[in-house]
């Protein structure tokens, strides 16, 4: 099957809103491609007219700092991500979890904005913004461009909010303070598809021997990637010790919805790694944020 | 956009857009540019990377159009890059190794490719321009990158015949080479402890050349005026009776040549290597045994009007219960999947007395292992293209692994007689056992005959996955008797293989899977079970290790039980009831000579000693500053037969020609899959002329050219057609004597062969010249020669059921996470008695390639099939090893030579493989206390183990 008929580059915000307005249906957006055109080959995605592809567009490729917040286009391709020195020093985070998507073949194309559009509830690129409280921006042909926070986007495994003459631009993260880290982990099995059975992101602040602010990202944890809020809330203002760390992993396990995936994972094992990961990914967060 | 403007290696082109069309695909089709090779289609192998603008991409998912004014170097331009932009002088150039010939013309090649083929990485070679690439873009970006540095950059470019370390090495080599001008650092390696002029020696490959540049054609590469290309509608249910089939909207597809049916086969309807119980294609009412079975066959103008057809054709089925595993099948109520039944064979081994020899034990034990379902996923893609000829002959170009059983099975669909066939083989990208069987070929065949266009038949990589024989998965009961010391007394084993839909070599594989499943040990009382069950999955048939994998997992498994109960050292264990010299097998051969089992036993204990720096290797050990992180070694051995054996009669053919030019040609008909058969064949040639190898041109695999040199499985061309060459050079070597002999009027002993020269009575007399001069007395110089290995007796009639027994012990050290459960292998030692060393690179390429795929059986691969339906069904789903995988390996070569085989070698292809996987499992109980008893490993499973029920 011809995979599309029609494939446009617009160099524009403007002009690909043009194109996905104006463009014979059913249309559709491509950035690196790495799921999009697997899913049409293998027919998880049914066929498309017009694909719009947002990797010549100038205004989603920046890696740079917009005052108080570092802006990443969402273009840009995990390489550039895991390369730049401004996301290794404001989004340790990102940069750790881009670095493991793929291969490097797939890495020089795949994009940031593809990984969170594509809104599967473990990507690693979109844990690793969550907890860094990424907000997104949204450019649409009839609203003009918005930003709204991340994990608005979501609306279920695979399903955005994003209208179908909408598109992302980019990230906007806040710049890391003096006493601020994040960190990223996840755990993988060697048999089936290339997604994480389990990841983290937590990011926080450190008061000299206490947490002041905690942000912790899990996925799967449910159909949308996932913050545990009551364990933000049992970190803050705690030194993290074994006790607290234990006492707000409690409160995650309580919040979180794990899954059994046939072949991959039982829900006991994703509660357990998770506990695994939770201790480690706060350890190395705190460990950075002297 | 309605043009792209490109730069492919230099060289600017404009080319209208396709719609839908990837760059490789532009440069595969459009521009001729073949180097670039398709594994998957689906971004996980690699095999397609280009650089874009400098930066390494799969071209597979690459929107053609996206290339439009960037910058492109394929494998075709990788030579170039270096005269055009980075030697060092004209020293460097020179220091290489000089020039290669490819072609008729000199080039000069990139230090990567030169390290490449002087450190053997190049195997089958359909891997190597994806890796090429890759590391071609490091070292531009990291011109001295380390070993972690090198194995990042290749993660996802993956290699079947997995000579991972070689590639490395080939890595760290041309970056030094590049760096300081110097020649490439020779590979370090174990040559044979006897001294040759050519064998034992490091040779490179015949097609290294081609292969490193991008030149090879495989079959895919291939094109012919007016070719068609071929689609195949699959049954898609496990089981059923096709009850409707319409196929005429596909006919009225504009662009389909022809759409053809079960009613439209000429001759008989079923095929098969053993058994012809397969069905060329399914007709009306009659049964469906698996997905991947044909229905019906087109043949169009473009692979997507064929793709397109295919989906147009309606196919109805009566649905019938699904058998879906070999234990079902055998149940009297089970539905019968042949008019034979359920049972393909029941395969008995018998020797001594069971009652008696557990009788004799002191201790009994007795548990049951499980083994999956795994795909060769050989990285080329099966392909066959059939060719009609004005003289009403068909050639078929096709990478098979039997070309001669080929012709004879198209021959049988198309009634035609056998010689009205030309099977031309081709380059193998890889083939591991899953090219013996028909893929693509009487389809193709039976297309072209009907619409008298080339017809070309490629399957993708999902259709690779659903249609080629497996290997079997199995479950296995053992029990075993033992002295308090350790002696064995009686090993009694219970096999259920799954056979899948139809025969393939099941019998063959499951007859090896029983008669080695006491392991390589002498046990005065044996009885071995097997059930062959057909089943509704996927046809099961070869598969490098040919069942020897699977019940060396259950008996090498069950031996470290039985070391932990009787408190005896593992490897003490094995080293006592080892075979040796005189020892009676299990299924009553006496072993006269060559069997190196104990020194490998031994070589590999005290490796793993020294390693370890521990003289208690089995212990757990912490990781120091991670006491999450356990390490141990593990201790499996294993043998596996050479050659055929079991009374089938093992002959190969081979015919050797001296040209005037001074080339000798040597001609078989022997499949040359990447395991360097033909490196073999040519350094045979060499030694027995005292001429240079690279006089020594070989041709295979072309049932007009090349004499039978039957199939390329059981490890045995090595033995069998390097013999058939040895004896056959020999032969036209005493014809080339008596000529000079008689031309100078000497004794025949007085003449010398020396560095591809006669020297006789003063004179030196070239190649060439005796040629001309064989030629001059009506000779014709050249010689065939048809070898039988030594005769076989079939399974129960005692004697010699093989000429020869490959021999093996590994030691694998691992490292499990205790939090999670997951794991890494550090560490593989491997000693195998080959008999003697033939081709040391080639060797250890297999070894390598043979221990990552033990270490893939045992930890990545698991082709799931539920209720006769594929789940892996691509190549994100079944995963093979890539190198971020690969362990430390080690391999030791051990040379006890047997009588028969050429120089004393004999086969090294399979035994490699055998013992990795249980030594890695064995390694896991030590670590973490819990054994594994049903491949592959799961961590999940690990972790509760641990837990819970810890040693
Ligand atoms: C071999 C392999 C390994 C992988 N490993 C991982 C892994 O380890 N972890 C992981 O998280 N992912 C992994 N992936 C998945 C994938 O590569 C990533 O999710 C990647 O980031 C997707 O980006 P893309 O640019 O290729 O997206 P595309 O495939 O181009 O697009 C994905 C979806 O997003 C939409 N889209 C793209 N850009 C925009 C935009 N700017 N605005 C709105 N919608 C947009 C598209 O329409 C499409 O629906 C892997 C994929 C492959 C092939
Ligand atoms: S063919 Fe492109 S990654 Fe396999
Ligand atoms: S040489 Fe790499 S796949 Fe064969």
């Amino acid at each position: 099957m011809t995979r599309w008929q029609q494939y446009l580059q617009p160099k524009t915000v403007t002009e690909a809103l043009d194109a996905l307005a104006h463009s014979p249906e059913p249309t559709l957006l491509i950035a690196g491609g790495t799921d999009l055109l697997l899913d049409l080959d293998q027919g998880r995605h049914p066929p498309v007219h017009t694909l719009v592809d947002v990797n010549s567009i100038r205004e989603m490729q920046p890696i740079e700092i917009h005052g108080s917040e570092l802006f990443i286009g969402a273009s840009v391709p995990h390489s550039k991500i895991v390369a730049s020195s401004l996301v290794a020093d404001h989004a340790q985070a990102l940069a750790e979890a881009c670095n493991l998507i793929g291969g490097p073949q797939v890495r020089n194309v795949a994009t940031l904005g593809g990984n969170v559009a594509h809104a599967l509830p473990a990507a690693d690129g979109t844990i690793a913004l969550m907890a860094l409280n990424a907000q997104a921006e949204i450019a649409s042909s009839t609203k003009g461009i918005r930003q709204i926070p991340l994990s608005e986007i979501f609306l279920g495994p695979g399903k955005s909010t994003l209208a179908k003459d909408e598109l992302l631009v980019g990230f906007h993260l806040p710049l890391k303070n003096k006493n601020q880290a994040s960190a990223f982990k996840r755990i993988m099995r060697p048999q089936g598809v290339a997604l994480p059975i389990i990841n983290m992101a937590i990011w926080l602040e450190r008061d000299k021997d206490q947490i002041a602010d905690v942000r912790v990202a899990v996925g799967p944890a449910g159909p949308k990637p996932w913050r545990a809020l009551s364990a933000e809330s049992g970190l803050r203002g705690q030194h993290p010790d074994n006790k607290t760390a234990t006492r707000a992993l409690e409160l995650l396990l309580s919040d979180a919805q794990f899954r059994t995936s046939p072949r991959r994972a039982s829900a006991d094992y994703r509660r357990h790694l998770v506990s695994v990961l939770f201790k480690d990914t706060l350890q190395a967060a705190w460990n950075r944020a002297l | 956009m309605n043009e792209i403007t490109l730069t492919v290696n230099g060289k600017k082109h404009t080319l209208p857009a396709k719609p839908g069309e990837m760059l490789a695909a532009l440069l595969r089709e459009r521009l001729n540019l073949t180097g670039t090779k398709i594994g998957c289609e689906e971004a996980e192998c690699g095999s397609c990377t280009v650089l874009v603008d400098g930066e390494p991409v799969l071209s597979c998912v690459y929107p053609a159009v996206r290339a439009d004014g960037k910058e492109i170097v394929t494998i075709e331009g990788l030579a170039a890059e270096f005269t055009a932009k980075s030697a060092k002088n004209a020293k460097q150039e020179l220091n290489l190794g000089g020039l290669r010939e490819l072609s008729g013309s000199k080039v000069q090649l990139h230090p990567l490719q030169e390290a490449f083929i002087q450190h053997g990485a190049v195997q089958c070679g359909f891997c190597i321009p994806g890796q090429l690439m890759t590391a071609y873009a490091l070292l531009k970006r990291n011109p001295d990158p380390s070993r972690e540095e090198i194995r990042y950059a290749l993660k996802d470019t993956l290699c079947r015949c997995a000579g991972y370390p070689t590639i490395e090495n080939s890595i760290l080599a041309a970056a030094q080479s590049l760096r300081t001008g110097d020649p490439i650092a020779p590979p370090k390696i174990q040559l044979s402890a006897e001294k040759h002029q050519v064998i034992g020696q490091v040779v490179t490959r015949p097609d290294a050349v081609e292969k490193v540049t991008g030149q090879a054609k495989f079959s895919d590469d291939i094109k012919f005026d007016g070719m068609l290309y071929a689609a195949v509608k699959r049954a898609g249910i496990p089981h059923g009776i096709l009850r409707r089939l319409d196929i005429s909207k596909a006919r009225a597809l504009p662009g389909v040549v022809t759409v053809l049916t079960a009613e439209d086969i000429p001759g008989e309807h079923n095929h098969g290597l053993v058994v012809y119980d397969w069905p060329a294609i399914v007709g009306l009412n009659e049964r469906v045994r698996y997905v991947g079975d044909s229905v019906a066959i087109v043949a169009a103008e473009t692979q997507e009007i064929a793709e397109q057809a295919v989906r147009l054709i309606e196919a109805e089925f009566e649905l019938q219960p699904v058998v879906s595993n070999p234990v079902q099948a055998r149940q009297p109520e089970s539905p019968s999947l042949h008019e034979s039944g359920n049972l393909l064979k029941h395969i008995k081994v018998r020797k001594g007395n069971m009652e008696q020899g557990f009788a004799d034990a002191d201790v009994i034990m007795e548990h049951t292992f499980h083994t999956a379902t795994t795909d060769h996923a050989f990285l080329e893609p099966e392909c066959s293209i059939a060719v009609p000829l004005p003289n009403g002959r068909m050639e078929i170009y096709v990478g098979s692994q039997i070309p001669y059983e080929d012709r004879q099975q198209v021959a049988r669909v198309l009634d035609w007689p056998e010689d009205r066939i030309r099977i031309v083989g081709q380059l193998m990208g890889g083939g591991f056992g899953g090219k013996e069987d028909i893929a693509g070929q009487i389809h193709a065949a039976m297309l072209a005959n009907v619409t008298g266009r080339p017809v070309k038949l490629l399957f993708d990589r999902h259709e690779s996955l659903l249609v080629h024989p497996k290997r079997h998965a199995t479950q296995i009961k053992v029990k075993v008797g033992a002295k308090k010391n350790g002696c064995l007394t009686a090993v009694e084993t219970e096999l259920y293989g799954d056979t899948g839909a139809y025969a393939s070599l099941g019998d063959k594989v499951m007859t090896r899977a029983t008669t080695h499943s006491a392991g390589p040990y002498e046990i005065p009382h044996v009885r071995a079970d097997c059930y062959a069950m057909y089943t509704n999955n996927p046809p099961a048939g070869a598969f490098r290790g040919f069942g020897v994998t699977q019940s060396a997992f259950a008996v090498e498994s069950m031996m470290d039980m039985l070391a932990e109960k009787l408190d005896i050292d593992p490897v003490e264990l094995r080293r006592m009831n080892a075979l040796h010299v005189g020892s009676v097998t299990n299924t009553g051969q006496v072993l006269r000579d060559s069997v190196g089992l104990t020194e490998c036993i031994d070589k590999v204990e005290a490796e793993m000693i020294r390693l370890s720096g521990t003289n208690d290797p089995f212990k757990p050990r912490p990781v120091a500053g991670a006491p999450h992180l356990v390490r141990a070694w593990g201790f499996a051995a294993g043998y596996k037969n050479t050659g055929l054996g079991g009374g089938a009669p093992d002959k190969a053919g081979a015919e050797v020609e001296l040209y005037t030019d001074g080339v000798v040609e040597v001609r078989t008909s022997s499949a040359e899959l990447g395991q360097g058969l033909v490196t073999v064949l040519r350094m045979i040639v060499a030694e027995e002329l005292s001429m240079p190898p690279e006089k020594v041109r070989v041709l295979v695999m072309d049932t007009d050219l090349t004499p039978d040199g039957g199939p390329t499985t059981a490890s045995r061309q090595t033995y069998v057609t390097g013999n058939a060459a040895r004896m056959a050079t020999q032969t036209l070597r005493a014809a080339m004597t008596s000529t000079l002999a008689e031309k100078y009027d000497q004794p025949p002993e007085k003449i010398r062969y020396i560095e591809g020269l006669a020297y006789v009575d003063g004179h030196i007399v070239s190649m060439g010249d005796i040629a001309v001069e064989m030629k001059k007395g009506g000779q014709e110089p050249r010689a065939l020669y048809e070898y039988w290995a030594p005769e076989t007796k079939p399974l129960g009639e005692g004697g010699d059921m093989h000429f020869a027994f490959a021999f093996a012990a590994q030691a694998a050290e691992v490292e499990v996470n205790t939090n999670t459960g997951e794991m890494r292998v550090l560490n593989v030692i491997a000693a195998n008695d080959v008999g003697r060393i033939v081709n040391p690179l080639g060797l250890e390429g297999q070894v390598e390639g043979g221990v990552m795929m033990g270490l893939g059986n045992a930890l990545t691969e698991n082709f799931i099939v539920e209720e006769g339906r594929v789940v892996t069904d691509r190549l994100a789903r079944y995963r093979i090893p890539g190198i971020e995988m690969t362990p430390n390996i080690i391999p030791i070569m051990v040379e006890h030579p047997t009588k028969d085989g050429p120089y004393g070698a004999k086969g090294v292809g399979e035994i490699v493989s055998i013992p990795t996987t249980p030594a890695i499992t064995n390694a896991i109980y030590n670590a973490v206390g819990v054994r594994v008893d049903s491949l592959p490993v799961d961590q999940e499973q690990i972790l509760w183990g641990l837990k819970y029920s810890p040693k």
